[in-house]
């Protein structure tokens, strides 16, 4: 057999391997599969690193140049146009859903609570990682102080953004929501947060990919399940590209 | 008569074949999401990338179109069946002795007459070990194969994953960094590439039928008639 025929028929051989996963890849048995492994990696990922491990922190040396602005990087609203040339003084954050006090706060509101400063690095979807210090108020203070209700499983964050078309949204269990580094995060670098990097707020969600950290942020909601927020995968990727909904891995 | 190779070894195989193939054709999917790589702990400008990889083209990956989430839907799955089938071969070969009685050199075997010899041997096509199952440039293959490289992608896949760095920060700390880690998730899955072309060409020019068949059934011993 020539060289030629047999690299084809290799290639031929690979693609139609590929092809037929392609297509089991897409039916219901392997959705319920890919779910399964889901919950194995973050029930594995929990079991080692137990509810509070933190994620590393760095020394200021070892930052990189620039956090790179992915995903939504400014937001095509007149009010968000407004909001930003007045350095968004009149931006609200609220926290509502299934809480006893729902609050509406200020950023200047949000920077008299006890702040924490971190310098964690992020770590995209696609593959790429940047270090950074972020600064702002822990999640867990605004759920204490808005008082939880204990039927809410789960945190979800709004956003002013919209991408593709869609408003952008993200969701974490409360085991995340309450971990320490779990910050509202108002300073990039010790300078406010820029507008690529979701300016004025935005979620530092540490021991999960990117796309966790939802930025624009408006609101956080308690819920009891994200069935009936959009198309109930629990965010805008989820919902959009069936993306995980557990970005440990 | 004696099979020449165990269940678990035949069991484990495949297996692992099949696993090894959804890992590296969906791993080239997910590189395709960001072609460019770092030493380091981070790294996203493609000006500071040691290497561009090629966009690897849609008949080579998993699925047959670009599409992160699905390749990732894969990959999570088949690490699973990867790392523990690999677990379980290592339990095995250890408890059945096929380790120290098949894989394991011998001080003499790494002697430059004997790797010579070997490596001579090859070059006519003959392939068996003298007096033993394999030889010595077999079994230093296999020995890295189940040493380094198949216990090194599940080490650098784990160091990728956020959710694992809290629990074991030393990990990616003596992989030098995350960026580092994927990079060497990068080339030892090619370097198990490599292995794979290797290993088909040997069995492909070394009775291949026989060699396939021996595989799924368990073939015989070979008598050794010195």
């Amino acid at each position: 057999m020539s060289d030629i025929k047999r690299r084809t028929l290799l290639a031929g051989f690979a693609a139609f391997g590929a092809g037929a996963c392609t297509e089991i890849g897409q039916t219901d048995t392997a959705g319920d599969l890919f779910d399964t492994a889901e919950d194995w990696h973050r029930l594995a990922h929990r079991a080692l690193a137990g509810r509070q491990r933190l994620a590393p922190e760095y020394a200021p040396e070892d930052r990189s140049p620039d956090v790179k602005g992915n995903g939504s990087i400014t937001v095509e609203t007149e009010e968000y146009r407004q909001a930003l040339s007045e350095g968004f003084a009149s931006w609200r954050l609220a926290v509502t859903g299934l809480v006893a006090q729902p609050l509406s706060l200020s950023l200047e509101e949000l920077r008299a609570l006890p702040q924490r400063t971190q310098i964690t690095r992020h770590d995209c979807v696609e593959g790429w990682s940047a270090i950074a210090e972020w600064k702002g108020p822990q999640l867990s203070a605004l759920l204490d102080q808005a008082k939880i209700r204990p039927e809410a499983n789960f945190i979800v964050f709004r956003c002013a953004d919209t991408l593709y078309g869609e408003p952008y949204y993200e969701s974490v269990d409360l085991v995340d929501a309450y971990h320490e580094q779990t910050i509202i995060a108002h300073e990039l670098n010790g300078a406010p947060l820029p507008e690529k990097n979701g300016a004025p707020l935005r979620m530092r969600i540490e021991r999960q990919l990117g796309y966790k950290h939802a930025k624009y942020l408006t609101a956080i909601e308690a819920v009891a399940s994200f069935d009936d927020i959009g198309k109930g995968k629990g965010g805008f990727w989820e919902d959009e590209y069936d993306y995980q909904w557990y970005a440990g891995i | 008569m004696k099979k020449r190779h165990a269940l678990s070894t035949r069991l484990w195989h495949w297996i692992n074949a099949a696993a090894l193939i959804v890992l590296f054709m969906s791993g080239l999917n997910i590189s395709n999401a960001h072609r460019y790589l770092y030493w380091g702990d981070y790294g996203y400008d493609p000006a500071d990338a040691w290497t561009a990889v090629m966009r690897f083209p849609a008949w080579a990956t998993l699925p047959g179109y670009y599409d992160l989430a699905a390749a990732r839907d894969w990959h999570s799955l088949a690490a699973w069946v990867f790392a523990l089938a690999l677990l379980a071969i290592w339990v095995a070969m250890l408890v059945n002795r096929h380790f120290a009685c098949d894989v394991m050199t011998a001080p003499g075997e790494w002697k430059t007459s004997a790797l010579k010899q070997a490596f001579l041997d090859h070059l006519r096509g003959k392939f068996a070990g003298h007096g033993s199952k394999y030889n010595p440039l077999q079994k230093i293959t296999y020995g890295l194969v189940f040493g380094v490289l198949l216990p090194m992608m599940v080490v650098t896949g784990l160091a990728i994953s956020p959710g694992i760095e809290p629990a074991a920060p030393w990990l990616i700390d003596g992989l030098g960094g995350r960026q580092s880690a994927r990079s060497l998730h990068f080339l030892f899955a090619w370097a198990l590439f490599a292995f794979f072309v290797v290993h088909i060409v040997m069995v492909l020019l070394s009775k291949p039928l026989r060699q396939v068949w021996g595989m799924i059934a368990g073939g015989q011993e070979d008598h050794v008639d010195e």
